[in-house]
């Protein structure tokens, strides 16, 4: 059981970043669905990165940074040129399956170097890690996953401890009213969406870099719809994005388990589990009308100040 | 004084629209072109290598039609839900579960001539394209559920399902270890017309029903007022869930003819990687046709074009397929982009008065 529950958090960190990222840019008001293409480019420039290097921090920097241009073009398009949404998170994502796939090429079945391997090798932390059960499963994991926990609690404090947070807020509520207030909407939209493209690369790093260390085509598999998805589970609060992804994770990992222990179900079936589980979430979601539960009022519709 | 302002056109003359348009195709190629350059190719010999390759022979052009075949039927579909602003990404699965069905019928089903097998196939497939989107539909209809994640995730439970059809119980005994499904009978495969399977007509057949059913019935005018403003349409006194249903029934019925085209025509069997994307490609081909069901005709064959000569250029310059994503990926962000020059003039006033100054 604990090292079931210590391989979920490996295959759960991934889904985290993304989902993490994601509520980032969604609360700027901004839906982006090219998570999937941000993933893959943030995995392949990571991976690169570290193999050309040989620096793990280097290749870690080199996703975010990559992540952070595809927010860009994104931003670009959606903002300042307020092509329809929906359809530039798809192109990002066709655009960015063909680029990873075209950097990869040569690079399919390659290991990491050595010294980024010995690097993300799990590392217990002092005192933590000596919790019995809670912490061989939390604790005693390697340096990438401690960075997941750091980011779930800075994007919490940003979101709700500070004034910057609060106008992000205000822009994905009500462009309008955070522009009349003097908030710089435009601002705003282009940061958060870098930001949460740097995350989603991030967690297209992990794939690459730690948890498959090898590279091979289409690393990410679907896990930038689901971390889609999780945002809504979510619903944009950063703590249960962690809750979240942690169950995900587990049912993603389900279908190895249940084979080593003898029950045989079709792999197919328990693949089929984290997709099902998100459409029950979509639906029990709707139904819960607390305030606090709902998406920014201004999601996916786009500001323009001549049209007030 | 703001160094630029923003305003939105009133009309746009028909000839600025072309201009507009044509320069953004040509930018994105000159762009892609740079891109192909830095990756170590030669655009000069690339892109027209492209082009005869979707069109330099009559083998050729076939392959090139057989790509847009699928293409069009399935943006059609799109199409119908788009107009209603109900964001169908569930193309993918709704052609697989119509593959499935139509599978179902053409493996169990025998003795049958080979017309009433095909219309039952077709029927089979739309319904079950259709079903396979009034889940979300309805979901969407009566209690406001996403339909943009729940199409997507019905997407992926339906290629897990048809994977596991075609590695478990549906694997053809015959196929020693390879996972596949039986052959369809004779009688079960579309028949050919000038070289290319009848799929070509069929389609050109739902381009204009989908044309006169948006552009010339009640229907489907109610789906456009439900897609450009819920409140107009509520106060119009039209039924709003049952019209969302009815048009994703629609939407999914015409991806699911998709996949029993390709089952039968093309793959001849039910296989899990027949839908080939296209229900996503179809989406933008879908928005950039700007939902006109005349304009999706030619974008579709524009993009099978871009499919073709991409997979011509592996082969023959030893491209990668992927190059040719990245450059159908680039081409679509300055079409997408040049979709606010559309709408907008732009305006410099700084730069206006310098020019003005210099003259």
């Amino acid at each position: 059981m604990e090292g079931f529950l210590a391989a979920t958090i490996v295959a759960s960190t991934p889904l985290l970043f993304a989902t993490v990222g994601e509520i980032v840019t969604e609360k700027s008001g901004l839906l982006n669905l090219g998570v999937e293409g941000l993933m893959l480019i943030g995995a392949i420039m990571g991976f690169v990165t570290a193999f050309a290097t040989g620096d793990p921090l280097l290749g870690v920097l080199g996703a975010a940074v990559a992540g952070a241009a595809g927010g860009l073009i994104f931003a670009f398009l959606t903002v300042s040129l307020r092509a329809n949404q929906v359809v530039t998170g798809l192109t990002l994502t066709i655009f960015g399956a063909g680029f990873a796939s075209f950097m990869g090429k040569t690079y399919v079945g390659l290991v990491v170097p050595k010294a980024v391997k010995s690097f993300f090798s799990p590392v217990s932390i002092p005192l933590l890690g000596d919790i019995p059960f809670i912490g061989p499963v939390f604790f005693q994991r390697d340096v990438f996953v401690y960075f997941g926990y750091l980011v779930v609690i800075l994007v919490t404090l940003y979101f709700y401890k500070t004034r910057a947070g609060l106008n992000l807020k205000a822009v994905g509520e009500s462009a309008a009213a955070a522009d009349a207030s003097g908030v710089n909407v435009t601002l705003y939209k282009y940061v958060h969406t870098c930001v949460g493209g740097a995350l989603c690369g991030l967690g297209g790093a992990y794939m690459s870099l730690v948890m498959m260390s090898v590279w091979q085509e289409n690393v990410v598999a679907g896990r930038g719809w689901i971390a889609v998805a999780l945002v809504i589970f979510a619903s944009w609060n950063p703590i249960k994005a962690f809750v979240g992804a942690f169950l995900f994770g587990g049912l993603s990992i389900l279908g190895f388990r249940l084979q080593s222990m003898g029950i045989h179900i079709s792999q197919y079936w328990v693949d089929m589990l984290p997709y099902a589980a998100t459409i029950v979430i979509i639906i029990l979601s709707s139904r819960k009308n607390r305030k606090e539960n709902q998406p920014p009022s201004d999601l996916g519709i786009p500001y323009f100040r001549e049209e007030r | 004084m703001n160094w630029i302002s923003i305003s939105k056109r009133e009309d746009l003359p028909k000839n600025r629209e072309g201009v507009i348009r044509a320069a953004a195709v040509v930018l994105s190629i000159v762009c892609a072109g740079i891109v192909i350059w830095i990756l170590g190719y030669n655009p000069i010999q690339v892109f027209p290598s492209m082009v005869t390759g979707a069109l330099g022979s009559e083998i050729r052009l076939q392959q090139t039609i057989l790509k847009a075949i699928p293409l069009i039927v399935t943006s059609l579909g799109i199409l119908v839900a788009f107009k209603m602003k109900f964001w169908n990404i569930g193309g993918e699965g709704q052609i697989l579960m119509g593959a499935l069905a139509a599978s179902y019928i053409a493996l169990n089903v025998d003795g049958l001539p080979k017309p009433v097998m095909l219309l039952l196939m077709a029927i089979a497939a739309m319904v079950a394209g259709g079903i396979w989107a009034f889940i979300p539909a309805f979901f969407k209809a009566k209690m406001g559920v996403n339909e943009t994640i729940f199409t997507l995730m019905l997407n992926y439970i339906a290629i897990k399902y048809v994977t596991y059809l075609q590695y478990g119980p549906w694997k053809a005994p015959e196929s020693k270890g390879f996972p596949k499904v039986a052959n369809f009978e004779q009688n079960a495969i579309m028949p050919e017309l000038f070289g290319i399977h009848i799929g070509w007509i069929i389609a050109l057949v739902c381009v204009v029903v989908v044309y006169i059913f948006i552009n010339h019935t009640k229907k489907g005018f109610e789906i456009t007022v439900v897609g450009e403003s819920r409140e107009t349409a509520r106060y119009a006194g039209m039924n709003i869930s049952s019209i969302i249903i009815i048009a994703m029934l629609i939407s999914g019925g015409l991806c699911g003819l998709t996949g029993m085209i390709q089952a039968s025509a093309v793959e001849k069997t039910l296989s899990v990687n027949l839908s080939a994307g296209y229900g996503f490609t179809a989406i933008i081909t879908a928005w950039l046709s700007r939902l006109s069901a005349i304009a999706v005709l030619f974008v579709c064959i524009a993009f099978a074009i871009l499919l073709q000569g991409g997979t011509y250029i592996q082969i023959s310059m030893q491209i990668p397929a992927s190059v040719a994503d990245m450059i159908q990926g680039i081409i679509l962000f300055f079409v997408l982009g040049s979709e606010f020059f559309l709408q907008y003039r732009v305006n410099l006033p700084l730069w206006n008065q310098k020019v003005k100054e210099v003259a």
